[in-house]
């Protein structure tokens, strides 16, 4: 166990791409975590996926020790965050486990708004932040207006800040001592009951669920037995570590101290993020404040497009579930696509994340179905009624009025692209709460309907923007709102699965939008297709694909017939990728790419 | 007795065409009868494939590449060693592609001479501008010219135009077709231009330099096509392919029947019957390999073995592109499969098939989009025992 004293508990805030995986790597590397053979770019993001998108799902902890100017020895303990707006509760754990942070910011790029967001939580955390300037070595970098940029825009002092570069190690050691110096020790009450913060979990093919931990009073021993306060369930702890990143097995954490237990924990939605484990005699009382349940906000349909996949989609799901309980998953069946899957996320980029490891961990061709978000009915018996998905919206003279959730969105944009995401903004009925500005950028908050939002509300923001703006959102409540169901039929016929929740006065637009997607996604047929957009019984915009004019091969002579019967075989493949309603094939990226509206 | 065919390769060209997939070759210098020589000794390795067991010759087709390249010693040569190797009926039909370049104009005699008894002409277009910008070498004049000589040369003349070209309009396509009509040739192929993976008019096409008529223009210019030669006596007898009733192509007929043909030369198909079994042959690609190949070992030949169901397929998705009917009875009987049923109802009730005494053929309409049909009859189902 290590003295209060010389614990550091501290994590990086930062906008993607300013380098806060690089940083971390290099803190590992010059405190000699791991051999520079070992050291392989972004240590700490375990996922292929994390890799590739430089971002971080799941939050790591790396115990090092460095030895200071002063010539003492501390223990510090870096904690790698999630760093997506979906992951807001997790990185809000991750904050509460630590004393301070360090924020990161691209000296060229300046602050952004997901930069922002996380920084306020960090100070409202009580965390106290030392500003890093990234990326010194560029040309275009701007130490000085970035500076300047950080006291306007966030009110820190900035004149402090470590100039480094994380990628070719400049001045790394600057930002140990800054962490040695600058940050607080933790505080911590060591024979006091067990109070540790369950940061996160997830499951090891050898281990089993792993649980990291912050311990904030008390001690956590090999074989004691603990509660789970908030999941009321006891367990016996089995192994006790750390990571150096290597995992590292102690006897005991002491306060302040960061680290994992195992316990025979079955499944990782056993446990909860921000869950309080204490001792299971003569336990804590109170739990550590912030806790709450994890809400899925976005709700969508994940159908196999081979029906025959079902079970592999279900085994998938479930062994995805097993390291990341935040989503959940419930059968569904479509008229249109048969069995499949209801499935909500935490946002957007949590549902990208699970679909695309779907297909490339597991190799299922999906559908995805119009992301929802859920509504609040109130039927005019004077129930309530949460709608998950289209399908299920009861029969209109039974509604009374419905419910949407809204947003408070936070824009950084600069000054020349202020316009159009304004005009982005209100398109998507969205009222402003203010605008001021920082220098040449101005910060527009909106509230928006969550449901404007969810499906490429941020596409369309990087569009417009020329990929300028950065956006960050949080939930704020829910509106009524003149909501009503729009249907898609092809060829007269009605496909739930494009069926969604629009308001009144979006509807045409949205069906307009639709029918003339539609009209070039699906190919052409030896028959002519309506595809129309219907509010109830009324039509409200129409396309046709007109019927195929001309599909034949002006030569085929001996030496094409092998050739020709191969791409036979591979149109029966293709075929495959699309599915059949009635007598129409619809490819597998219609369902998503019909909702995108290319401008409002 | 079954109907075969003979098909040589000449793999060899004075220039490669831009829209032109084929297996076509440029090369300085070659000795024709080295050449000549090969294609004999894979001959006699395709006739051993048969077994003793053959049938007689009824076809034999000089394709490229540019055949007209040839001497006509190399061609005589050739076709004296498919003689020795099989029976060639009397009335075999003896077809050499020619180019209309004056130098092999002056070769014309000599085919005659060597047994040649149909020549097809790649003429293309009618106009030097066009001509050029097909990469031909030909002018409109040698194109008439050839067409002329050939006419008093041998007994049956073909020649081939390429239609529906970047800019082309309809008016202008179909006064190229009544000039064409007017030299009285008893058979004419018309293929409209198509976009070829890996030739210059793909990479072209790709960066949106090569602007070819749209899909409805396109489809108007093959009904005018058709109806236009229709009544000039040359009605569509396949896709692409009119002749004066009686003057069809026995050659391509043959791959359409899917009946047996061998195939030699570099990159040449063949489809033959070894025992119970149906091969597919296919040469090697690149001339001087296949040259060497032959040398060495006598053939370059790979062979597959047709599973009974993919010869069925392709049975299939040849027969369909002629006018006269498939008979289903037949069709049956040879391969124990017959096309989707389901399918061939839906696409009656679409005017696009016609079923009569359990005959199929396309209508004019399915003929425009055949290869939807096929796919949708291809899905094959085992004959009911």
């Amino acid at each position: 166990m290590t003295d209060l004293a010389h614990i550091r508990n501290f994590s990086i805030v930062a906008h993607i791409d300013h380098g806060k995986s690089t940083l971390a790597d290099r803190l590992i590397q010059f405190t000699g975590g791991l051999s520079q053979r070992e050291m392989k770019d972004q240590v700490l993001d375990s996922m292929d996926i994390e890799r590739e998108r430089g971002i971080t799902i799941k939050a790591q902890t790396v115990r090092l020790n460095y030895k200071a100017h002063n010539g003492e020895t501390y223990v510090l303990n870096l904690m790698d965050t999630p760093g997506h707006v979906d992951f807001a509760y997790e990185v809000s754990r991750c904050l509460a486990a630590c004393e301070g942070a360090l924020l990161v910011v691209d000296a060229s790029q300046g602050v952004e708004a997901q930069t922002l967001a996380n920084v306020y939580q960090a100070i409202d955390a009580g965390l106290e932040i030392v500003p890093i300037l990234n990326k010194i070595d560029l040309p275009s970098a701007e130490p000085d207006r970035i500076k300047q940029q950080i006291e306007d825009v966030i009110g820190l002092d900035a004149s402090d800040a470590v100039a480094i570069s994380a990628k070719t190690g400049l001045n790394i050691e600057a930002v140990l001592e800054a962490v040695v110096m600058r940050l607080p020790p933790p505080k911590g009450v060591e024979d006091a009951p067990l109070k540790a913060l369950l940061i996160d979990s997830w499951y090891d093919a050898y281990l089993g669920v792993v649980v990291l931990v912050r311990v904030v009073d008390g001690e956590l021993k090999k074989g004691a037995k603990i509660r789970m306060m908030a999941a009321n369930a006891v367990y016996q702890v089995e192994r006790v570590g750390v990571f150096r990143p290597k995992q590292e097995m102690v006897e005991r954490l002491g306060p302040g101290e960061v680290g994992f237990l195992t316990a025979a924990i079955k499944l990782v939605a056993d446990t909860q993020i921000g869950d309080t484990i204490t001792d299971e005699r003569k336990g804590a009382t109170e739990a550590l404040p912030g806790f709450k349940a994890l809400q899925q906000v976005v709700f969508c349909g994940l159908f196999p497009i081979d029906a025959a996949e079902f079970e592999q989609l279900r085994e998938a799901l479930g062994r995805l579930h097993l390291n990341d309980a935040s989503f959940t998953y419930e059968m569904e069946t479509s008229a249109a696509l048969g069995f499949g899957f209801r499935c909500g996320f935490l946002g957007l980029l949590h549902l990208e994340i699970i679909r695309e490891r779907l297909d490339r961990e597991f190799n299922i061709d999906l559908i995805t179905t119009a992301p929802s978000v859920i509504y609040r009915i109130h039927l005019t018996d004077g129930s309530v009624k949460e709608l998950h998905n289209p399908a299920d919206m009861p029969d209109p003279v039974r509604i009374d009025h419905i419910e949407e959730p809204w947003i408070k969105a936070t824009i950084l944009v600069p000054d020349e692209h202020l316009g159009s995401v304004l005009k982005l903004c209100e398109d998507r009925r969205g009222r402003q709460v203010e605008l001021t500005y920082a220098g040449a950028r101005a910060m527009v908050v909106y509230h928006l309907p969550l449901n404007e939002v969810v499906f490429d509300f941020y596409d369309r923001l990087k569009s417009v923007s020329r990929g300028y703006a950065s956006f960050d959102y949080h939930i704020e409540g829910y509106e009524e709102g003149e909501l009503v169901k729009m249907s898609i039929l092809v060829n007269n016929e009605p496909v739930d699965a494009l069926s969604m929740i629009v308001h009144r006065n979006r509807a045409e637009m949205r069906g307009r939008g639709m029918c003339e997607k539609l009209k070039d996604l699906i190919p052409r047929h030896l028959f002519q297709i309506p595809v129309q957009a219907a509010i109830g019984g009324k039509v409200i915009a129409r396309e046709t694909i007109k019927a195929l004019r001309k599909d034949v091969t002006a030569k085929c002579y001996g030496g094409d017939i092998s050739r020709k019967r191969k791409l036979l075989d591979k149109q029966k493949e293709g075929k495959k990728k699309m599915r059949q309603f009635g007598s129409v094939d619809i490819p597998q990226e219609a369902f998503i790419a019909a909702l995108k509206m290319d401008a409002d | 007795m079954k109907p075969f065919a003979v098909y040589v390769h000449w793999p060899f060209c004075a220039r490669k065409c831009p829209y032109c997939d084929f297996n076509s070759h440029v090369r300085d210098r070659y000795d024709d009868m080295r050449w000549a020589r090969g294609i004999a000794r894979e001959l006699r390795a395709v006739a051993e494939l048969q077994g003793p067991d053959r049938p007689a010759v009824h076809s034999i087709f000089f394709g490229g590449g540019t055949p007209s390249l040839m001497s006509g010693a190399a061609a005589a040569h050739v076709l004296d060693a498919i003689a020795e190797t099989w029976t060639v009926s009397d009335d075999a039909e003896i077809t050499l592609e020619a180019n209309p370049n004056s130098v092999e104009r002056g070769r014309f005699q000599d085919y005659r001479a060597a047994g040649v008894n149909r020549i097809s002409i790649g003429v293309q277009a009618l106009n030097d501008q066009d001509l050029r910008e097909l990469g031909r070498l030909h002018s409109a004049e040698d194109a008439k010219a050839a067409i002329r000589l050939a006419a008093g040369i041998f007994p049956r003349v073909s020649f081939d135009l390429i239609y529906a070209r970047p800019r082309q309009t309809l008016e202008q396509w179909s006064a190229e077709l009544e000039e064409a009509l007017s030299f009285g040739t008893e058979h004419l192929s018309l293929y409209q231009l198509t976009i070829e993976p890996g030739t210059a008019y793909a990479t072209l096409h790709r960066q949106g330099r090569l602007i070819l008529p749209e899909e409805d223009l396109a489809a108007v210019m093959f009904e005018t096509t058709q109806n236009v030669c229709a009544r000039a006596g040359l009605p569509p007898y396949e896709i692409s392919n009119h002749a004066r009733p009686g003057a069809e192509s026995r050659h391509n007929l043959t791959y359409w029947h899917y009946d047996d043909y061998a195939g030699v030369g570099p990159g040449a198909h063949g489809r033959i019957t070894s025992g119970e079994r149906r091969l597919a042959t296919q040469a090697e690609r690149l001339p001087e390999k296949w040259l060497s190949a032959v040398e060495e070992t006598g053939s370059s030949l790979a062979q597959t073995e047709i599973r009974t169901e993919e010869a069925a397929e392709e049975h299939l998705l040849m027969a369909v592109r002629l006018t006269e009917w498939l008979d289903l009875t037949a069709y049956r009987t040879r391969w124990g499969f017959e096309p989707s049923r389901q399918a061939i109802r839906r696409l009656e009730q679409q005017g696009l098939l016609t079923l009569e005494n359990d005959q199929l053929a396309a209508t004019a309409a399915g003929r425009l989009v055949l290869n939807s049909i096929i796919r949708e009859l291809a899905a094959l189902e085992p004959v009911a025992a």
